[in-house]
């Protein structure tokens, strides 16, 4: 008997509290997949967020720390300064990120600081249950936009990938989403080689995960996946937004 | 070649991202069973179909599918 | 030993490398500059780490995440700058992470002034953050306690594993005196096995945490949080006194004031009135027992206290330590201005001919 697929020795075995059909569940185990098979388990370091994945220090099998709301990269910035040959990722979702958090992403990726930012963009505040993110679509309901966020009211939904591209800092950004296997297998690669573009100390990696919500978005998971791909896909388009080679000395 | 998909049952969600990336078709929510959390949850109707390409289980957000082949 | 002279930030700055600082995360701010500065050139030539951070709140929270992979790391800041810190320090307090914190304090509220101040007090002894938790605080009064108590807050705070603070005023920051590097006692420090270093082999991870949603398991960490600051409470309390064994006008106070007072004590005595000074040193965790016991002496009639602050945040802990025992007044100015010799000495002369 040849085992195909298990369940990848990156993850504890808590059982996952993610909602039904959650990209969140999807995502962990593509780093936790990522991680196991490039070795570096045993020393990586994790910073979770505020957010449905604040319980992600449960479900990584490596050493974690929970971090404020918004602040995972400056922590990440303190761990990654002081133990600078370990891989150290932050995991982070649009409210974290790109509202309270948009000072320490940007400063991170100016600095190049040198670890791996996986960013969840499912266009919604997720566990404070469904209020207006700074990725909410024109036109997407929420609880704090309950007519559809306008351009005049909220201003335009913000691309982080591409903002986090005009820094020099950044060195890798690409944009993934996990609605099918093809597109999954992509989001994993993405995942692969923002770890070896850290591990090769050049830099800022970062990957857009453009991810569902199914509870918040009030649809099921597969109308959700179909959502995603009509909706978010031609706003936040899917591929790499930036890569830069390998620095020359 | 003969494949076997075992299903963590007891930890599903009931949510459909496996059969909806079956490539053969074979897999579904089988609505006589309720787990323990009161989901119905998923199981492939025909294993001798099954060619192990492990689109199910890659996608399974709970990571509760284990893929083997003879 | 040999005096050096050293420029109070500046002197800070270095008692943090002597005490193995690894780590400095900080921001430009007035009167505490230098801080940075000098670490910024001197920590990298010791192979430690410096980040000029993108604010103060980014600074805390970079201290979080070194401290939380076991690494000995600091801030510093200046009164506006401590209360962006606010949220890292209650999150480093509940994750009972050691670090340690300069507050070079300035007038306020709000932006206030560039001068010394003392208005802070009650930020720094009373949470500022959120929740049930306590900074271990020390008030330097010059800067060679300023240089001790920062090298010894390296190990309180590894010790205790929780935040330690320096609050020292602008003037300290910026004075220049001469002091002696001496050879502070090391503490017999556990190793930091909890920290979140990368598993390396160890059979668990270890989280770094302050979340705990289960209403027991809360409050249980809380109790386990509530020994440790008893445990503190019990050995590290400091304070020093100076004419207090038959004064009858005691003067409260701490920083600069309290050496201003110093030179009070002087004056008044020559003038035959008995004064003395109770200085705390920790202002959390206060000496209330050693207040309360000199306060309940039949010989002190009346308690001055001085502070830069416009109403007073220490005299809520002498008046909870006095406990009515005795009346309590109040000299104070804030914006930097600073209480003057001939004003304590007016203030003391007068609350003795009140309480009389």
């Amino acid at each position: 008997m040849a085992i195909v697929y298990q369940k990848s020795k990156g993850l504890t075995d808590a059982e996952l509290h993610y909602c039904p059909g959650c990209n969140h569940g999807i995502v962990h185990k593509l780093i936790a997949e990522v991680l196991e098979e490039m070795g570096l388990l045993d020393e990586t370091i994790g910073v979770c967020p505020v957010g449905c994945s604040v319980f992600a220090y449960k479900y990584f099998n490596c050493d974690m720390q929970e971090a404020a709301h918004g602040r995972a990269p400056a922590v990440a910035t303190g761990i990654k300064r002081t133990h600078p040959t370990q891989p150290v990722f932050t995991y982070q979702g649009d409210g974290d990120l790109a509202s309270i958090g948009a000072a320490e992403i940007v400063h991170a990726a100016m600095r190049g600081e040198k670890f791996t930012t996986i960013f969840i963009n499912n266009a919604i505040y997720g566990m404070t249950g469904g209020q207006m993110a700074p990725t909410t679509l024109i036109g997407q309901k929420a609880t704090t936009c309950q007519l559809g966020r306008t351009k005049e009211q909220a201003g335009m939904p913000m691309r982080v990938a591409e903002l986090l591209s005009t820094l020099d800092g950044c060195v890798y950004a690409e944009r993934v989403c996990v609605t099918d296997i093809p597109h999954l297998n992509k989001a994993k690669k993405a995942i692969r080689k923002a770890f070896e573009k850290q591990m090769a100390g050049e830099g800022f990696t970062f990957v857009e995960v453009l991810s569902t919500c199914p509870t918040n978005w009030g649809m099921s998971p597969l109308k959700a996946k179909q959502w995603l791909m009509d909706n978010m896909v031609p706003y936040y388009p899917l591929g790499v937004i930036k890569e830069t080679s390998a620095e020359v000395k | 070649m003969t494949a076997k998909v075992t299903f963590n049952s007891d930890r599903c969600k009931g949510c459909e991202l496996c059969v909806s990336v079956c490539p053969k078709h074979i897999v579904a929510i089988d609505s006589t069973v309720i787990n323990r959390k009161g989901y119905h949850p998923a199981t492939v109707t025909d294993i001798s179909q099954c060619i192990a390409c492990a689109s199910c289980a890659k996608i399974c957000p709970d990571s509760i599918i284990t893929v083997e082949k003879f | 030993m040999e005096k050096e002279l050293w420029k109070g930030n500046e002197a800070i700055a270095e008692a943090a490398i002597r005490a193995g600082c690894d780590c400095f995360f900080g921001y430009p701010i007035t009167p505490q500059s230098e801080v940075p500065e000098y670490l910024s050139l001197h920590l990298p030539q010791h192979g430690k780490v410096f980040v000029q951070a993108e604010s103060e709140v980014a600074a805390i929270n970079m201290v979080y995440g070194a401290a939380g992979s076991g690494m000995r790391a600091m801030t510093s800041s200046s009164s506006p700058g401590i209360s962006l810190k606010q949220e890292g320090i209650t999150y480093i307090a509940a994750a009972e992470l050691p670090c340690v914190i300069v507050n070079c304090m300035r007038g306020g509220p709000g932006l206030g002034t560039i001068q010394p101040g003392q208005g802070d007090y009650f930020q720094a002894t009373r949470g500022g953050g959120n929740g049930d938790y306590r900074t271990v605080v020390l008030a330097p009064s010059n800067i060679q306690e300023a240089v001790d108590f920062v090298q010894e807050a390296f190990d309180i705070a590894d010790c205790y594993r929780n935040p330690t603070m320096i609050v020292c005023d602008g003037l300290i920051g910026q004075m220049m005196e001469p002091i002696e590097w001496r050879e502070i006692p090391k503490r017999d420090l556990p190793p930091k096995d909890w920290a979140a270093t990368g598993k390396h082999g160890r059979d668990h991870t270890n989280v770094i945490n302050s979340l705990y949603m289960d209403p027991e398991e809360c409050d249980d960490h809380n109790a386990d949080l509530e020994a440790k600051y008893k445990l503190i409470a019990e050995k590290e309390v400091r304070w020093d006194t100076k004419d207090c064994e038959d004064a009858e006008l005691v003067i409260t106070a701490y920083g600069t004031p309290a050496r201003i007072a110093l030179s009070a004590l002087e004056t008044l005595r020559a003038e035959g009135i008995k004064a003395g000074l109770f200085r705390p040193i920790t202002l959390w965790p206060y000496p209330e027992k050693a207040l309360h016991d000199l306060a309940g002496q039949d010989h002190v009639k009346a308690i001055l206290d001085v502070e830069m602050s416009a109403g007073g945040q220490m005299i809520d802990d002498v008046r909870l330590a006095v406990e009515g025992q005795k009346p309590i007044s109040y000299l104070g100015h804030a914006g930097g201005v600073m209480p003057t010799i001939e004003e304590i000495v007016e203030s003391a002369k007068k609350a003795l001919k009140e309480a009389k």
